[in-house]
């Protein structure tokens, strides 16, 4: 640190960029529904992600209820459970949380969090959401046509996903590949925008390298996405022409119900291989943003940096870009080259040294941090916590040995769900409390809060816990009943209804939370602008919600990175991005009040 | 799917290169620091402006995007072929002379941006209408010659090489139509000079798309003829 006195306009000379040209909607319609602004396409994008999500997990209760009491209700069909799987597998991964973390929280808090006054394609942002909720619209429409929705299990393996036996071979599985490769092309759109507004709209002062871990994990997730995504859009289509035409890109010759289909020759593997190079990144498309935004919730309410930021962040382009060869560990029972198993292998366990990193990080964050036990603090300490667990049961399955006999197992389901269902969701759920006060300018209620807190918590490690055994013991995933197996013991069954309880209790919990999302629109505590005495932008705005445009008549000028909290010497705890050098007040200065003209250090 | 890990090595090492030289050296801790540099990152300079800057970041993107499709067609291709059923597809003559089209259509282009370039609005419109007429004699051309085809009795799944050839000579066939659609706004636009420099962006842009989609072009014809 140099002893110059530095002012102000020396550091950060006048604003010379071309501002961005603001589209002005003139009436309540183009204000609200058919809305340029990203703050509302964000919440368009997270009420319709959230809906969908809610039906996702009311087919999560009903599959539970047939499997923890067999032969009680009998609300569902063996046709229904798998079409049930399906949907809600789907759902999940998909439509709810690629669409709620990038087209949601993505929407919202780029612009804001880079310092822009929007998106920079405002009008292909708008046409994503509209593109994403058709999809939607028509992925719930196959639950309504002749047949049903597809049960093919959400990786839609052919030749089953469309031979004759396999529920919504009708029509649900051609709205399904409708709706993806729609959902495919409304997530393009919005992608452009998330990756060209971090390069090209960050505000004066904002180098990469002061993007709070948000955005590093929204960014690189959105690239991951838009270049694994068409692996999925190719495999959509190519399954469309074997279904519809007749080709034979997936189809091998096959007798179904005793007569020879047409199909001839066609590769199922072919198709293994283009969904899981799609499939393997999607974990990272769920994660990396989750990974990014937990970041940012530990430091801030650890009041303390987040510990070894340039490597956060080079751990997370790392883990991007090594997601893309990793993809056959999906495989190993499909049968490979073993020298490929090997190399399968190999990656997918050095992708575990830069997600160990982050974990290390983030508990190094807590450490001798001024932790403030907030609730969205609680939910990212539940995220380290949940996502250690399931990132250790993936260092088993990743081993093809070991792999082998626990595939297709409640072992993979518990796993699964811990490590990108439980854990991306309690990072939902932190993220909504801690950016709740920005959206809506008021708090969500505490008291509620940790009821919904402990009640996810406790009840999710009640559902998957006891999962593991389940799977050790070899209980097959995606049936719909057992009997009397030979190799299922009679305290499995016990085990089962229980996990099925816990199931309802995380339910209720998560009707509490609506409730609470709902009531604190109007009747929140009012939170001001930067309730939670946070460093980055989004706080710093003039209004709460911030408006049209987002900041006011000057866009902040970034001075620091997003982690200055517990500055040493400093008077504040905490030091906002956009606080020149010279407005600092440190400790010993503090008394004889000089007046902001400079300070040496 | 070697093709395509390799060209995501590519695409991800180049995304890996960029994150680290940006990274690497900067102490973003330290605030006084990187203030003086204040300048020079973060921001778009103004003679640029943000929306041209940004058309071509974004367009450069959408590349990506649509190399990792084509990428992944190709991939599938090859593992494909290897099957026992494959037979070689005979691909009609015509496909030279759509290629030749091709070519001028993106020869045209370039002109008209080279033309903007020098402020030469006229010439720079008599390009940019030579590159649209000829891509709409390519994809005419290769109208014809899935008649062709198919009057050779060589239909979508008479043979898994077919569907291929259909296939993908249709998903580069939409790519240039989204393209001509572009075009054909930046036509009329062309009509009122207070718009020129928008036309001279948008010429930019085509012509980066053509060159992109005539590259394309050139390795399916040569995939699809080779094998
Ligand atoms: C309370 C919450 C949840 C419950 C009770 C639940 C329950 C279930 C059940 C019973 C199955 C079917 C197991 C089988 O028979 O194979 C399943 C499958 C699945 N779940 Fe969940 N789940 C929940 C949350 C989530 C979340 C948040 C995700 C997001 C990633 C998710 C993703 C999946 C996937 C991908 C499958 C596999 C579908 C398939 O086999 O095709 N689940 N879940
Ligand atoms: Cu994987």
């Amino acid at each position: 640190m140099s002893d110059v006195a530095h002012d102000a306009t020396e550091l950060a000379p006048p604003a010379e960029l071309g501002e961005m040209e603001l589209y002005h909607p003139k009436t309540w319609i183009g204000k609200y529904v058919w809305s340029q602004d990203a703050k509302t396409i964000a919440i368009q994008y997270a009420v319709t992600a959230i809906a969908i999500g809610l039906v996702a997990l009311a087919l999560s209760l009903l599959m539970r209820l047939q499997l923890g009491f067999p032969n009680s209700f009998n609300l569902i069909d063996p046709s229904n459970y798998l079409q049930f799987v399906t949907m809600h597998g789907m759902i999940m991964v998909i439509y709810l949380l690629t669409a709620l973390f990038l087209g949601g929280f993505g929407n919202y808090l780029i612009p804001l969090m880079v310092g822009a006054r929007d998106m920079v394609f405002p009008y292909l942002n708008m046409i994503s959401y509209w593109v994403y909720l058709g999809a939607v619209l028509i992925l719930v429409a196959s639950f309504f046509v002749t047949g049903g929705p597809t049960g093919s299990g959400w990786t839609l393996y052919p030749p089953q996903s469309i031979s004759p036996g396999t529920p919504g071979i009708d029509w649900g599985i051609i709205l399904m590949l409708v709706s993806l490769i729609l959902f495919i092309i409304g997530f393009t759109m919005g992608g452009l925008n998330y990756v060209v507004t971090v390069l090209q709209a960050r505000t004066r002062g904002m180098s990469l390298m002061r993007l709070p871990l948000t955005v590093w994990g929204i960014f690189t997730a959105t690239v991951l996405a838009l270049l694994a995504f068409p692996a999925l859009f190719v495999s959509c289509i190519m399954m469309l022409l074997d279904l519809v035409l007749g080709t034979s890109f997936f189809m091998p010759a096959m007798i179904s119900l005793g007569e020879q289909t047409a199909y001839d020759g066609g590769s199922p593997i072919l198709f293994q291989h283009l969904f899981w190079f799609f499939g393997h990144p999607e974990v990272y498309i769920v994660a990396l943003p989750a990974f990014g935004m937990v970041s940012d919730i530990l430091s801030t309410h650890a009041r303390k940096a987040i510990f070894g930021y340039r490597m956060m962040v080079w751990a997370i382009v790392g883990i991007g870009a090594l997601s893309f060869v990793v993809w056959a560990h999906h495989m190993y029972v499909s049968g490979m080259n073993p020298l490929f198993g090997f190399f399968f292998a190999t990656t997918t366990l050095i992708i575990a040294v830069p997600t160990a990193i982050k974990v290390y990080n983030w508990v190094l964050t807590l450490w001798q941090g001024n932790i403030r036990l907030t609730i969205p603090m609680m939910f990212a300490i539940g995220f380290v916590f949940t996502f250690i667990n399931g990132g250790l049961t993936g260092l088993f399955l990743g081993n093809v040995t070991v792999d082998l006999p626990l595939s297709d197992t409640y072992f993979v389901i518990a796993h699964f769900h811990m490590v990108m269902g439980v854990s991306p969701i309690l990072v939902v759920f932190a993220a909504i409390y801690h950016w709740y006060p920005k959206i809506t300018g008021r708090f969500l209620d505490d008291t509620l809060g940790k009821i919904h807190f402990w009640m996810t918590l406790l009840g999710t490690y009640a559902i998957y816990y006891p999962m593991h055994y389940l799977g050790f013991e070899g209980l097959p995933r995606r049936y719909f009943a057992y009997g009397d197996t030979a190799f299922m013991s009679e305290s499995s069954q016990d085990l089962n209804a229980a996990i099925t309880i816990a199931a309802f209790i995380v339910a209720a919990a998560q009707l509490v939370f609506i409730y609470n999302m709902i009531r604190s629109i109007t009747g929140g505590k009012p939170a001001g602008d930067n309730p939670w005495e946070a460093t980055t932008l989004e706080w710093q705005t003039e209004h709460t919600p911030p408006q049209h445009g987002n900041f006011a008549e000057d866009l902040p000028v970034v001075y620091r990175w997003a982690y200055d909290y517990a500055l040493p010497g400093a008077k504040d705890d905490f030091i906002p991005q956009n606080v020149p050098p010279s407005a600092v007040v440190y400790e010993d200065e503090a008394d004889d009040a000089e007046g902001g003209t400079g300070k040496t250090s | 799917m070697t093709f395509t890990v390799i060209i995501m090595v590519f695409i991800m090492g180049g995304v890996v290169w960029w994150t680290v030289r940006q990274t690497i050296g900067t102490t973003p801790w330290t605030a006084e620091e990187s203030t003086l540099e204040i300048n020079d990152i973060g921001f778009v300079s103004s003679q640029d402006g943000i929306r041209t800057h940004s058309m071509k970041i974004g367009l450069g993107v959408f590349l990506a995007v649509a190399t990792s499709v084509f990428a992944l067609f190709v991939s599938a291709y090859l593992i494909r072929m290897e099957l026992s059923d494959w037979r070689p597809l005979a691909e009609p003559t015509l496909l030279w002379a759509n290629t030749a089209l091709l070519v001028l259509s993106s020869i045209c282009l370039q002109w008209g941006v080279i033309s903007g370039r020098r402020n030469e609005f006229e010439s720079m419109a008599r390009g940019l209408l030579g590159g649209g007429v000829f891509a709409i004699a390519f994809l005419v051309g290769q109208l014809m010659a899935w008649d062709e085809l198919a009057a050779a009795g060589m239909y979508l799944n008479t043979n898994p090489a077919n569907t291929f050839f259909y296939l993908l000579t249709a998903i580069h066939g939409l790519h240039l139509l989204g393209g001509v659609y572009v075009w054909g706004t930046t036509m009329i636009r062309t009509r009122s000079p207070a718009d020129n420099e928008r036309v001279k962006l948008s010429v930019e842009l085509c012509a980066a798309y053509w060159h992109f989609l005539l590259v394309i072009w050139l390795v399916l014809f040569a995939l699809l003829s080779s094998t």
